[in-house]
């Protein structure tokens, strides 16, 4: 087929540069709200889906992993007795506040672990061990909230819940969903640094044994240690996921924006492709006139929504690269995973190609004998 | 000579408003093979959409017409691109020349409907220009030639699908007379030399000395024959029972 699509295309330079803001506009919008809503998901679960334990115990009623409810820590033996479990930890998660050197004060997630054990160990450290955390008052965060906190270096002492906190390491990128900064410490520590009495704990962690059945090991322990609720991780992380992005509406909210990008991009196109189409109607008026099937104008407008498409998709992924690593270094993180980019493609593909439809609506209705008029 | 083109009885209404406007009252005529046609009248007589329904562009709202032996009344619409692909080449006042193509392309792209490969079609399009005088203009936009030139462009382009009819709409109005009658002259080519069915609607009396036959198109209908000796000198006055010769 001769390039007609292609230069009545680049013919307008305008209307191209039109058409190619409107879907960089509506490709750069999308990624950024649905990177936020990847951020934000993978922020909400972070703590469980890194904690390396493949069962979570928690009080009855615990909807999400910030509003634990403390239990008696004698449960962690009635755990350990059941067949199939290889290891459990008692761990914390519970906020409570941050005092900085200005005095002011900020809430932070104290996450308490066993230092000796692999369960919920803080991961990506770059500046100090997690080996470090026996140290009394040892505490381990995000270099990301140094500011926040008012911290620059390891060593710098601070107050936690009215008790001395040192700082020991740092990580990089473990955010928090909320605006509270999580502060990995020894359980011992976190229990200071809380409400949580000595004989108590949030929750229970529990790693199977090798070829251990994890649906008849969890039955077991439901069955054995009373007033307790056993999830995997897998459950308790889309639960707590679910609740922060959908029951409180942040995660709705991000999917709307997304959604308005999309319906933005597609209005611009299909307006721009239709003016485009307007201006040649005389044309494909001819090309029918000719002979051309309906099939043959179609395949030429549908060339031309998708040349915008993949120019369009190519420059609004350069512009989100960008923004997405622009956000690497705030609290937010805009993530795009791969498969997110390619999805990015064909949802492109599918706006403006769904935007053609206009004219083609119109295309179809051209009346060949156009062409005999003037 | 064999007809390319039967009409018989056919009427064409207009369906606008509460009464439809009645275009066409019953023509009957043919269009030969190897015969340039001139089909004329004062505007709103009906000779466009006579041509419009003779190139199955628009259909008829009653009677009969055969385009190459093929009844075309009451074929379905998606039915007609096909037959227009095959049998019809259309030449227009306006050109109606791709503007965004080359003078090659536009003759590419009728190739290209016909399902020949790039590769003819390229060279099919390079051998049509050295047809029509304009071997050296391929790469031409059509904003860089004349009205004539352009019109030498759509007519290797109506050529390009080797079609037996060529239905042209007032090919000489944009044109001045020295370029008017060149256009003339190969469409008279086509017809005598090349065998083509040639049917022309024009406004334009100084085309009559082309044409076979004059058939004059007043109210809808084909007008009375005039008097043999009104001819211009050396056309034959055909007399058939449905086409009338008339001069204006």
């Amino acid at each position: 087929m001769p390039p007609l699509a292609q230069r009545n295309l680049f013919h307008d330079k305008v209307r191209l540069a039109v058409t190619l803001t409107g879907i960089v506009f509506s490709v750069v919008l999308i990624v950024v709200q649905l990177g936020l809503f990847i951020g934000f998901t993978t922020a909400t679960s972070n703590l469980i889906d890194h904690s390396g334990a493949d069962l979570w115990i928690t009080s009855k009623n615990v909807p999400y992993v910030e509003q634990g409810v403390a239990f008696s820590e004698r449960k962690l033996n009635q755990v350990r007795a059941v067949p199939g479990v290889a290891d459990a930890q008692k761990i914390i998660a519970h906020w409570t506040q941050w005092k900085r050197h200005d005095g002011g004060e900020d809430s932070v997630q104290i996450v308490g672990i066993n230092v000796d054990d692999s369960l919920e160990r803080p991961w990506n450290l770059v500046q100090g061990r997690v080996e470090d955390l026996k140290s009394p008052d040892a505490i381990i965060l995000d270099d990301l909230y140094k500011q926040k906190l008012g911290v620059t270096r390891v060593g710098e002492v601070f107050e936690i819940g009215g008790h001395r906190a040192r700082v020991v390491g740092f990580t990089h990128g473990i955010r928090s969903f909320t605006t509270s900064p999580y502060v990995f410490t020894s359980f011992k520590n976190a229990q200071n640094y809380t409400a949580v009495r000595e004989d108590q704990t949030l929750f229970i962690l529990v790693k199977l044994a090798p070829g251990a059945n994890l649906p008849q090991v969890r039955r077991q322990l439901l069955d054995r240690v009373k007033d307790v609720e056993v999830f995997t991780t897998a459950q308790f992380s889309r639960m707590t996921t679910f609740y922060w992005m959908f029951t409180t509406g942040a995660g709705v909210a991000v999917l709307i924006a997304a959604a308005l990008g999309l319906v933005v991009g597609f209005v611009v196109v299909a307006q721009t492709i239709y003016a485009t189409t307007m201006d040649h109607i005389r044309e494909y008026g001819t090309l029918k006139a000719m002979g051309a099937p309906n099939s043959y104008v179609y395949r030429v407008i549908m060339k031309q929504a998708a040349i915008s498409a993949v120019i369009g998709y190519a420059l609004g992924m350069i512009v989100s690269i960008f923004v997405v690593r622009g956000s690497q270094a705030g609290g937010a993180a805009i993530l795009m995973p791969p498969s997110m980019a390619v999805g990015m493609f064909f949802l492109t593909l599918l706006m403006c190609v769904g935007a053609a439809l206009v004219s083609i609506n119109k295309v179809t209705r051209i009346d060949p004998a156009m062409v005999f008029k003037g | 000579m064999k007809a390319a083109i039967t009409v018989r009885q056919l009427k064409k209404t207009y369906e606008e408003g509460a009464a439809g406007t009645l275009a066409l009252r019953g023509v009957d005529l043919d269009a030969h093979k190897g015969e340039l046609l001139l089909l004329m009248g004062p505007s709103g007589s009906g000779k466009t959409t006579l041509l419009s329904i003779m190139g199955c562009i628009l259909t008829a709202t009653s009677g009969s017409v055969q385009v190459a032996g093929r009844e075309v009344v009451g074929l379905r619409e998606k039915d007609l691109p096909a037959l227009r692909l095959e049998h019809i080449g259309f030449v227009f006042q306006g050109f109606n020349l791709f503007p965004t193509l080359t003078a090659g392309e536009n003759v590419e792209l009728m190739l290209d409907l016909k399902g020949i490969s790039a590769a003819g079609a390229k060279k099919r399009a390079q051998e049509l220009l050295d047809q029509v005088g304009l071997g050296g203009k391929y790469g031409s936009f059509p904003s860089d030639l004349s009205g004539g030139q352009k019109q030498r462009v759509a007519i290797a382009r109506a050529l390009a699908g080797d079609p037996g009819i060529i239905l042209a709409d007032e090919p000489t109005a944009a044109l001045d007379s020295h370029t008017g009658r060149t256009v003339m002259e190969m469409m008279s080519d086509l017809a005598h030399k090349r065998g083509r069915a040639v049917v022309i609607v024009t406004h334009d009396s100084r085309v009559m000395n082309f044409a076979d036959r004059i058939v004059r198109i007043e109210d809808g209908a084909i007008a009375p024959a005039p008097e043999p000796d009104l001819l211009p000198p050396g056309m034959v006055a055909h007399n058939l029972s449905q086409a009338t010769m008339c001069l204006v």
